[in-house]
């Protein structure tokens, strides 16, 4: 059998794969039309209590009726307790999750899938290249390298969205600041008002300095032609394929590699990613339609 | 679940000892299932009596044709394989997988927990035990074990009947996977004019055999038998040449032959549909008026679907040319790659039941023929979306 990153969580294997834990909207927070953060809480303690996930890891969200949704959890690994995911309204169970309200119930299977390297790079510099809604995938790994910032050298995080108002997580920007996140942001569009970077993220990355590219490990979450230039742009600054995470999304329906349609060449995205590490999915990026 | 190899000496079973089997599997409270005919076709279906085999029957198969015709004996399994495969006893066309019911306190959610049908498979060939072997591979192998194939996997009895002829479309000698049957069943038969050689393969075989009225085989009889098998080694007519093949597929993204062999495809899902190894799947929701009661159907799908790849972002494989790419890939390369065997077993069903006659040896033979070709940069993939 192919190589795994990550075993699944004790939650995911003490019962049938198809069966989900029924959860509770605890708290909603509409980041910007279209798109909300629903943290989720398990109505049964002991769920609850067993739960645990991974930066980078995602759950499938399940309106019955509707269908399900494989979503990013976004939230802090270390408080497990309730799980934020941020949603943008995008297909028929999103828009029905729209719907919904503060103590609503709604279906949840997972964690699934590979984690982002948050071990990997204890010691070194994290570089986070982040657009648009690819934030929420990666707020874990900000969460999880601050809380023991002083395992790490430089953390920088430049992330990109088509405007001002499109920047996620606003309101924790200070806060990250202060506990020692070297942060950017640059919009496609500025709006009157906004004085900072106008144009593509890798702007930032070609400006930044870079003084130990071998130890520097850089993740990256976005649209996937935001991340092909990006990649190009670190290799350019002598960082090794090896030293670049991408995550990566397809259709993923079952989320336990047995339906067949989140196949990316030789990979199945829910169980060998979402999380790649980019020299493992380098040729396959490369082909047109795969 | 059968999992042994040829472990006695073959017996002989007289014609007539036939029905014995099928009652003994009845009466040990096993659904019999086995091939018939059926609109035209021999397919797998439920069945009591010998008479229900088509007997001095066979077919005709090449590429996108399959034809019945009279045989001039009395043969019960003169034929080969057809547009059936046991898949669909193993992994049904459409299983109930999990339910959802509203409460008071909110959803509640269960996974279907009653006891599989116990059914018996009579007339398995070994390019068939083959495909068992990899689906058990996909659905029981890996980090998380499907348990609506598991229950049925484990329940099945399996009577295993060696090929005595192959159809132009047959290739499971290339393949490594037949014709002779030699493990992955409770018993095998050999038909002769003479009447069935029995082995068993398993200790529940070898159970049921011991209630068989069976006696020891004479010399003539196994050699019946062994000319029977290599008539089937003898008519092979096609061939996949596996060597490098996954190496190949995976250089040749690019290859004009995709672009060629996406003009002839119809993207109808056919070949999807009767390969035995075949798994994609989606999941439908299905309610009550009320919206209450919730199930959710799992129902094959294909990778020749076009929306199988769909995401927020748009269709990823929008073309046939991208869409048969993946198939084909998939089944002769990429398989090794997650379950560490080829998914293709040689059964030639994608080949007849293809209705342009596409013939995915013919296919790699093109691509084998004409070396490498070099890969184009993306820039206009979809967009990273809900995540």
């Amino acid at each position: 059998m192919p190589h795994r990153t990550v075993t699944p969580g004790p939650a995911a294997l003490t019962h049938d794969p198809w069966l989900s834990h029924s959860v509770r909207i605890e708290r909603l927070v509409e980041e910007m039309p279209g798109v909300a953060t629903y943290d989720l809480v398990f109505d049964d303690p002991a769920t609850a209590a067993a739960y645990t996930y991974q930066p980078g890891q995602f759950n499938m969200l399940y309106l019955p009726g509707v269908g399900e949704a494989a979503i990013s959890i976004s939230g802090d690994p270390g408080e497990p307790g309730h799980i934020p995911h941020t949603v943008r309204e995008a297909g028929n169970v999103t828009h029905a999750l729209a719907e919904l309200k503060i103590g609503a119930s709604l279906g949840l299977r997972g964690p699934f899938g590979s984690a982002w390297p948050v071990d990997v790079c204890i010691g070194g510099d994290v570089l986070l290249v982040a657009g648009g809604i690819g934030l929420a995938p990666l707020r874990p790994v900000i969460y999880a390298l601050l809380r023991n910032r002083d395992q790490y050298g430089d953390i920088t995080l430049l992330y990109g969205a088509r405007s001002p108002e499109g920047l996620l997580y606003a309101d924790e920007y200070t806060d990250w600041r202060s506990k020692g996140l070297d942060f950017q942001t640059t919009v496609d569009r500025g709006t009157a008002g906004w004085k900072g970077n106008v144009g593509v993220v890798t702007e930032l990355l070609n400006r930044m300095s870079l003084p130990r590219p071998e130890q520097t490990w850089l993740m990256s979450c976005g649209p996937e032609v935001m991340m092909w230039y990006t990649i190009q742009a670190a290799l350019a600054r002598e960082l090794s394929r090896e030293q670049i995470y991408v995550s990566l999304e397809r259709n993923m329906n079952c989320a336990v590699g047995l339906c067949g349609h989140c196949q990316f060449g030789p990979e199945f995205v829910c169980l060998d990613g979402p999380v790649f590490r980019y020299d493992r999915v380098e040729s396959m990026m490369k082909v047109h339609d795969l | 679940m059968a999992d042994g190899q040829s472990n006695t000496t073959e017996r002989f079973l007289p014609q007539t000892g036939l029905q014995h089997l099928i009652d003994l599997l009845t009466t040990d409270g096993y659904e019999v299932i086995g091939p018939q005919l059926d609109q035209g076709a021999i397919v797998y279906d439920t069945l009591t009596s010998v008479d229900d085999l088509p007997r001095g029957w066979t077919d005709r198969q090449e590429a996108g044709t399959y034809r019945l015709e009279q045989r001039n004996d009395d043969a019960l399994f003169g034929y080969v394989v057809g547009p059936h495969s046991w898949k669909q006893y193993l992994f049904p066309p459409l299983t109930t997988i999990s339910t959802a019911d509203r409460t008071d306190a909110g959803w509640e959610f269960q996974t279907p927990s009653e006891p599989p049908p116990r059914r018996a498979f009579l007339g398995v060939r070994a390019c068939e035990l083959a495909a068992m072997k990899v689906q058990d591979r996909v659905f029981m192998g890996g980090v998380y074990v499907d348990p609506a194939y598991q229950r049925r996997r484990e329940a099945a009895f399996i009577v295993a009947v060696n090929c005595t002829l192959a159809a132009p479309t047959c290739f499971c000698s290339s393949m490594g996977t037949g014709p002779q049957c030699t493990q992955g069943f409770d018993l095998v038969l050999t038909e002769t004019d003479a009447g069935f050689l029995i082995e068993s393969g398993s200790d529940r075989g070898a159970e049921l055999l011991e209630q068989l009225p069976t006696r020891e085989a004479s010399e003539s009889e196994r050699d019946l038998g062994k000319a029977a098998r290599q008539q089937a080694v003898d008519q092979m007519q096609r061939s996949l040449d596996t060597a490098g093949i996954r190496d190949l597929l995976l250089t040749n993204m690019e290859h004009p032959q995709w672009e060629e062999v996406g003009k002839r495809c119809l993207s109808c899902t056919n070949c999807t549909m009767v390969c035995p190894t075949c798994f994609c799947s989606s999941v439908t929701e299905v309610a009550d008026l009320t919206g209450d009661h919730v199930e959710r159907q799992r129902v094959w799908d294909s990778c020749f679907n076009i929306d199988f790849s769909y995401m927020n972002g748009g269709v990823v494989r929008n073309d046939v040319r991208s869409r048969y790419r993946q198939w084909l890939t998939h089944k002769l390369a990429s398989w090794h790659d997650q379950f560490e065997s080829s998914g293709c077993v040689g059964c030639g069903r994608c080949i007849t039941w293809c209705p342009v006659g596409i013939d995915l040896t013919a296919e790699v033979a093109v691509i084998r023929g004409s070396g490498s070709a070099t890969n184009e940069m993306h820039t206009d993939v979809a967009m990273q979306g809900e995540t």
